[in-house]
């Protein structure tokens, strides 16, 4: 932790790294998208569309991994105060929510040719609808003070409760969704998903998380720049 | 202790001498209830059907409405800083709050929410679930949105943040809830969704006030 | 109290919106001891009585209780501390007595002096009005009398005189005198001539803005 706690240390390591992982991103969603929309069989009962899985469920796997990250940068605020972890929480959360709006964009896109309706209240689509939700409240928490500080504090906090809460939430609508739609759905995935598949899904995963690293580092180096500016700002003298 | 009851003793008679704040709560759960008829029409079966969650989610919106003044008044007059130097835990005065706000808003919402039921048609059998829900799912409302009422303390527009950040908190308590009233309804087995919402209150009551807490810590420094 | 209490604050440096205030700021204080803090607005005063009273964080540097860090145990330190901000934390809808009633019976405090606070204060007859009617100088001496009525050691001020008038300035003073003469201390920030009686002393937390100066200790 306290090896990448100095700033200008993080700074050059995330310099030395987003080349690297912009070439990964680029790489690897490149050769997904070659291998899932072209070179992997359609699915024998969804056709075509089974395609857009490969989108789709990454971007619900980074939507999740996005909330870890911005509970873990919350709580090495909490813990160990050091602004770096703050700059993290703030970068992760419009982060996580683009890519949990891409999962619900995705999952409507796929729903209109298998459902027959743009929006389903299926118990996954609800629960990502929710983690939509919670990151929205963190973007607002974070940005609705005048001190910085006092936000990414009380942001931190709220994610923590997030935190405990999501899976009481995802169990309720779990829960609720059983009352409500006792007819099976289809889903996507399962466990007998075929290995031609999977390889182009994880390459695409691959990709995705790729993404999220650049778009997060670049985030933390522009709040870093923007708290660095504040402070020469405020450092001047009165006259 | 003593400390603990003497500031929901305050809370309650500042309640009481400020009565007009609680009446508007209580009126705008009515009004709200009254519009779904109107927009929806009056046929019985259709308000019967809907009556469940109507009253939980009206009940979940009046109470946000309370919200943004629970801390923010303390802050704004400096009492905040008072109550930090009380001796009392800021824990403590978070709970102290959350059991002022249901006294003052939680309990009355469900003192009136059978006689709205009665306006929606609920089939008699729904009553004791809709009661015994309430009863349980109120006060874990407003522990939730006291800690989204500290969160909120000095905050731009702090009315409708605080409902963005607690509403999706409170979908458990909506989901059990409603489904309980339905279950009523339906003369079916009322007591997992009551043992549900009660386990939802059992973990609400350690936890929110330790959220809280460190949220009221923050805005005092 | 025992008369034999003492407060260090030493190496103090806090900043306010990421802005440096002052900076290795040091001072004592004993059982009797007073101390007043000028200098220019934004000088600090408001945030070195929140850091003393155990509200506000310091960057570096601690607040010492008879040698113990007053962040150990903040709710033995809050008993101590009586303490009056710059707002008058009433609540309107309650009268002056229930005002000062209620947050003596919050923080766990006996009201036996209550009485004889708004005696002195000059606020018996004013105490069943609600707080909301009086005048804003009538509201500064009702927030004072609690800090009277609190049988704290340490009474912080947070520019006590704000609206009040010479007689209400001279009990102030004469309240502040027998709160030392018992032992108790006083740190003020004021613009304005309150005296706090012999051996009070001056500080500018202010004086201590630039980094590397000295830390002067007082009294």
């Amino acid at each position: 932790m306290h090896r990448f706690a100095n700033p200008t240390r993080f700074l050059r390591l995330a310099n030395a790294l987003l080349p690297w992982l912009g070439v990964a991103a680029v790489g690897l969603l490149g050769y997904g998208l070659w291998l899932g929309l072209l070179n992997s069989p359609a699915d024998y009962q969804q056709g075509e569309t089974v395609r857009i899985m490969y989108v789709h469920v990454p971007a619900a796997w980074v939507a999740l991994a996005g909330y870890s990250t911005l509970a873990l940068a919350s709580a090495a605020f909490l813990v160990w105060k050091h602004p770096l972890a703050d700059l993290a929480a703030r970068a992760a959360s419009p982060v996580g929510a683009g890519f949990t709006a891409i999962a619900l964009v995705t999952g409507a896109l796929w729903g209109q040719p298998m459902w027959g309706t743009w929006w389903v209240w299926d118990a996954r689509l609800t629960s990502v609808l929710v983690l939509f939700f919670l990151y929205l409240g963190h973007m607002a928490l974070t940005n609705a003070f005048d001190d910085p500080e006092r936000g990414g504090k009380a942001g931190a906090v709220l994610a923590l409760v997030g935190v405990v809460n999501l899976p009481i939430i995802k169990f309720s609508v779990d829960w609720w969704n059983t009352l409500h739609q006792p007819a099976s759905v289809l889903r996507m995935g399962g466990s007998t998903i075929d290995p031609a598949m999977l390889t182009p899904l994880f390459v695409m995963a691959g990709g995705y998380f790729a993404v999220f690293a650049v778009a997060l580092l670049l985030r933390i180096r522009a709040l870093y720049a923007e708290r660095r500016l504040r402070q020469l700002r405020l450092s001047l003298p009165d006259a | 202790m003593s400390g603990f009851l003497a500031l929901i003793g305050r809370d309650l008679r500042l309640a009481r001498r400020q009565g007009a704040d609680v009446a508007m709560t209580l009126a705008f759960f009515v009004v709200v209830v009254a519009l779904f008829p109107l927009g929806l029409g009056p046929t019985p079966a259709l308000l019967a059907r809907i009556a469940p969650g109507v009253l939980w989610v009206t009940a979940l919106l009046a109470a946000m409405l309370s919200f943004d003044r629970l801390f923010q008044q303390d802050a704004d007059d400096g009492g905040l800083d008072l109550l930090a130097l009380s001796g009392l835990p800021l824990a403590v005065v978070a709970l102290a709050k959350a059991v002022a706000h249901w006294l003052t808003t939680g309990l009355p919402t469900v003192l009136l929410a059978p006689l709205l039921a009665v306006t929606l048609d609920l089939p008699a059998a729904a009553y004791p679930a809709l009661m015994a829900g309430l009863l349980l799912g109120t006060p874990t409302v407003s522990l939730l949105g006291t800690v989204g009422a500290a969160l909120v303390v000095g905050a731009r527009r702090a009315g409708v943040l605080v409902a963005l950040i607690v509403l999706p908190l409170t979908i458990p308590v909506l989901i059990f809830g409603v489904a309980a009233v339905e279950a009523g309804s339906a003369g079916l087995e009322t007591r997992p969704h009551l043992l549900l919402l009660a386990a939802l209150l059992a973990g609400a009551v350690p936890l929110a006030p330790l959220a809280a807490g460190a949220a009221l810590r923050q805005a005092v420094e | 109290m025992t008369g034999t209490d003492q407060l260090d604050v030493r190496n103090l440096s806090a900043s306010r919106g990421g802005r440096p205030v002052f900076r290795d700021l040091s001072f004592s204080l004993a059982s009797g001891g007073a101390l007043r803090l000028a200098g220019r607005n934004g000088g600090g005063k408001t945030t070195l009585l929140r850091i003393v009273a155990g509200l506000g964080r310091a960057d570096t540097g601690e607040v010492l209780w008879n040698g113990e860090p007053v962040t150990d145990d903040r709710e033995a330190h809050a008993g101590r501390v009586g303490w009056l901000g710059h707002a008058d934390a009433l609540k309107t809808a309650l009268t002056a007595r229930e005002n000062v009633e209620a947050a003596l019976r919050v923080a766990g405090r006996p009201t036996d002096r209550l009485g004889d606070a708004l005696d002195a204060l000059a606020l018996t007859r004013l105490a069943e009005l609600p707080a909301g009617w009086l005048s804003s100088g009538q509201r500064r001496r009702t927030a004072l009398a609690r800090v009277l009525a609190s049988g704290a050691s340490l009474w912080l001020l947070d520019e006590p005189t704000v609206g009040l008038d010479a007689a209400s300035v001279a009990a102030l003073e004469r309240a502040i005198a027998a709160h030392r003469a018992e032992g108790g201390m006083v740190i003020a920030a004021t613009h304005t001539a309150l005296d706090l009686g012999d051996d009070a002393v001056d500080l500018d937390p202010a004086a201590h803005a630039d980094a590397g100066r000295l830390p002067e200790a007082v009294a």
